[in-house]
């Protein structure tokens, strides 16, 4: 079984023979012990530290489809090294194309991203309610625009609405969370431990959306809920939205309602709050764990890991596209 | 397009299968099974490929290229060996042959035979062509070149191999 290795120490990763061998280096330029990857375990990797790499390694890298991820030291996601595109199909390319630039095909795929985020955030609502967290105003708040998803005429009118549920939802986040605030949602740079959690998060989010879709037929910059293209592999983007409520939410409200993740987990500043590497490395190992969790799917009657659900949602998104069968978004059902 | 012998088998497992294959939905590489046919492939009979020669042939018949790479084919014995990892889908595996044989016999090669090896079974099959079978693969390739050329995917087979198919995640999922 393949997995992701995240790199948080700074260090030389090489080629050794055909596996992969990384060598710390501290701030002195001191080697510490090598430390030798098998190649076939790994999925991708994830790097936070400084890492020292060599073109023979990427050639490498790019022969067993690795991918690299790259993050600074405020934790933003910078870009990824991805290998050559081995799953090309035009067919699948021309008929994303198709379903991005006919307005009313893009609108309804557009709408059932949302439809599938709102069903996974009103199922998250639910739990807490039942569990002694009153989140019923915001329940029938999100519960009466929901039809608004399926009217909306426009990509804008539709993102409107998924602008109002989102800040509804983000409302909650102070009621469900014990012993920290949220207030507003804020980025670049977050400004405390809620929303630091949420950015951070977020962001791995849509990179394993991104490495999911790399292994289909997918091309990531076509994208129908977000606009196409620019900055970002806005197809990753789409699809984050409805795995968010699931992945990303559940796990930072048990973060902290489990005090896993506490204050001094967080570097404050005058005007930001972020994770410390100590930090991180904890909300790192939960989210690796999280991916790994699975669940016995209803279709297929198989056990899937939540991280192979985003894979089977690109899937189903390809049917849609090929005119097989007609898209229906990931809902949570237990 | 040209059809090949990956099609002729593909065909005759599932015409899904080989739709989504030949329109470039390619999913072996996600499947174990398909990675343990390859191993098998390169390790069983490891002194034959110095005997043996891969051969690559091309056919044109009723308008249709058609394609064929042999990974064994003795010559002089005119015997194509065929290393298949089990022996689930044999009649597949036999219209695979049966159209290597005929791509031989297009270009002036009779009376070849083909020899289907199964070796974790230890067991092999011995495939013929005869002027019936010829006729089923006219029809096949205008069938396989029709289903090439058309936007509609076949339905599912809902077949009891699907479960090990390397597309069972893709045609199975739903919501």
């Amino acid at each position: 079984m393949k997995k992701s290795y995240y790199l948080f120490n700074p260090g030389r990763i090489s080629r050794r023979d055909n596996s992969l061998k990384f060598t710390p280096v501290d701030d002195l330029g001191a080697e510490g012990a090598p430390r030798y990857i098998p190649v076939e375990s790994v999925d991708n990797l994830y790097t936070f530290g400084s890492l020292d790499a060599n073109s023979a390694l990427y050639n490498f890298l790019g022969k067993e489809q690795i991918s690299v991820h790259f993050f600074d030291h405020y934790e933003h996601y910078t870009g990824s090294f991805m290998p050559k595109d081995f799953l090309l199909s035009g067919k699948v390319i021309i008929a994303q194309t198709e379903h991005y630039s006919n307005s009313s095909k893009r609108l309804s795929i557009a709408s059932k991203f949302i439809e599938g985020a709102a069903f996974n955030i009103l199922k998250n609502l639910r739990y807490y309610n039942n569990r002694d967290k009153d989140t019923s105003v915001q329940i029938d708040t999100i519960s009466q625009m929901t039809p608004q998803i399926s009217s909306a005429r426009s990509i804008e009118e539709l993102m409107g609405v998924e602008g109002k549920i989102r800040l509804t939802y983000y409302q909650t986040f102070d009621l469900i969370i014990n012993d920290f605030e949220m207030g507003p949602r804020t980025k670049q740079p977050p400004s405390n431990e809620v929303n630091a959690l949420i950015s951070f998060l977020n962001m791995m989010c849509y990179t394993l959306c991104l490495d999911m879709i790399h292994h289909t037929q997918l091309n990531p910059t076509i994208s129908f809920l977000h606009q196409p293209g620019y900055r970002r592999y806005s197809l990753a983007l789409d699809l984050s939205e409805i795995f968010k409520p699931i992945l990303v939410d559940r796990l930072i409200f048990s973060l902290l309602n489990k005090r896993q993740i506490q204050t001094q987990d967080f570097d404050h500043q005058l005007n930001s709050c972020l994770l410390k590497e100590n930090g991180r490395k904890k909300v790192v190992k939960a989210w690796d764990d999280k991916l790994n969790e699975t669940i016995k799917h209803r279709s297929l009657g198989r056990n899937v890991t939540y991280k192979h659900l985003i894979k089977l949602e690109c899937y189903k998104l390809v049917k849609h596209i090929l005119n097989i069968e007609e898209y229906k978004p990931f809902k949570a059902w237990w | 397009m040209s059809v090949n012998g990956t099609l002729i088998q593909l065909f005759h497992i599932c015409p899904r299968e080989m739709w989504l294959h030949t329109h470039g939905i390619n999913m072996e590489h996600t499947s174990e099974t398909v990675y343990d046919g390859k191993l098998l492939h390169e390790t069983s009979y490891s002194q034959r490929p110095e005997k043996y020669t891969e051969i690559t042939l091309s056919a044109c018949f009723n308008n249709i290229p058609l394609t064929g790479k042999i990974d064994f084919y003795d010559a002089k014995q005119k015997i194509i060996h065929e290393t298949k990892r089990s022996d689930k889908a044999e009649v597949a595996h036999e219209w695979q042959a049966k159209f290597y044989i005929w791509l031989l016999l297009l270009n002036d090669i009779p009376d070849v035979q083909a020899i289907l090896e199964y070796p974790k079974l230890r067991t092999s099959t011995t495939v013929q062509l005869t002027s019936h079978d010829i006729l089923h693969l006219t029809n096949t390739i205008s069938t396989i070149q029709h289903l090439q050329q058309s936007d509609k995917c076949p339905d599912k087979i809902q077949s009891k191999i699907c479960k090990s198919c390397s597309y069972y995640e893709l045609c199975y999922i739903e919501e």
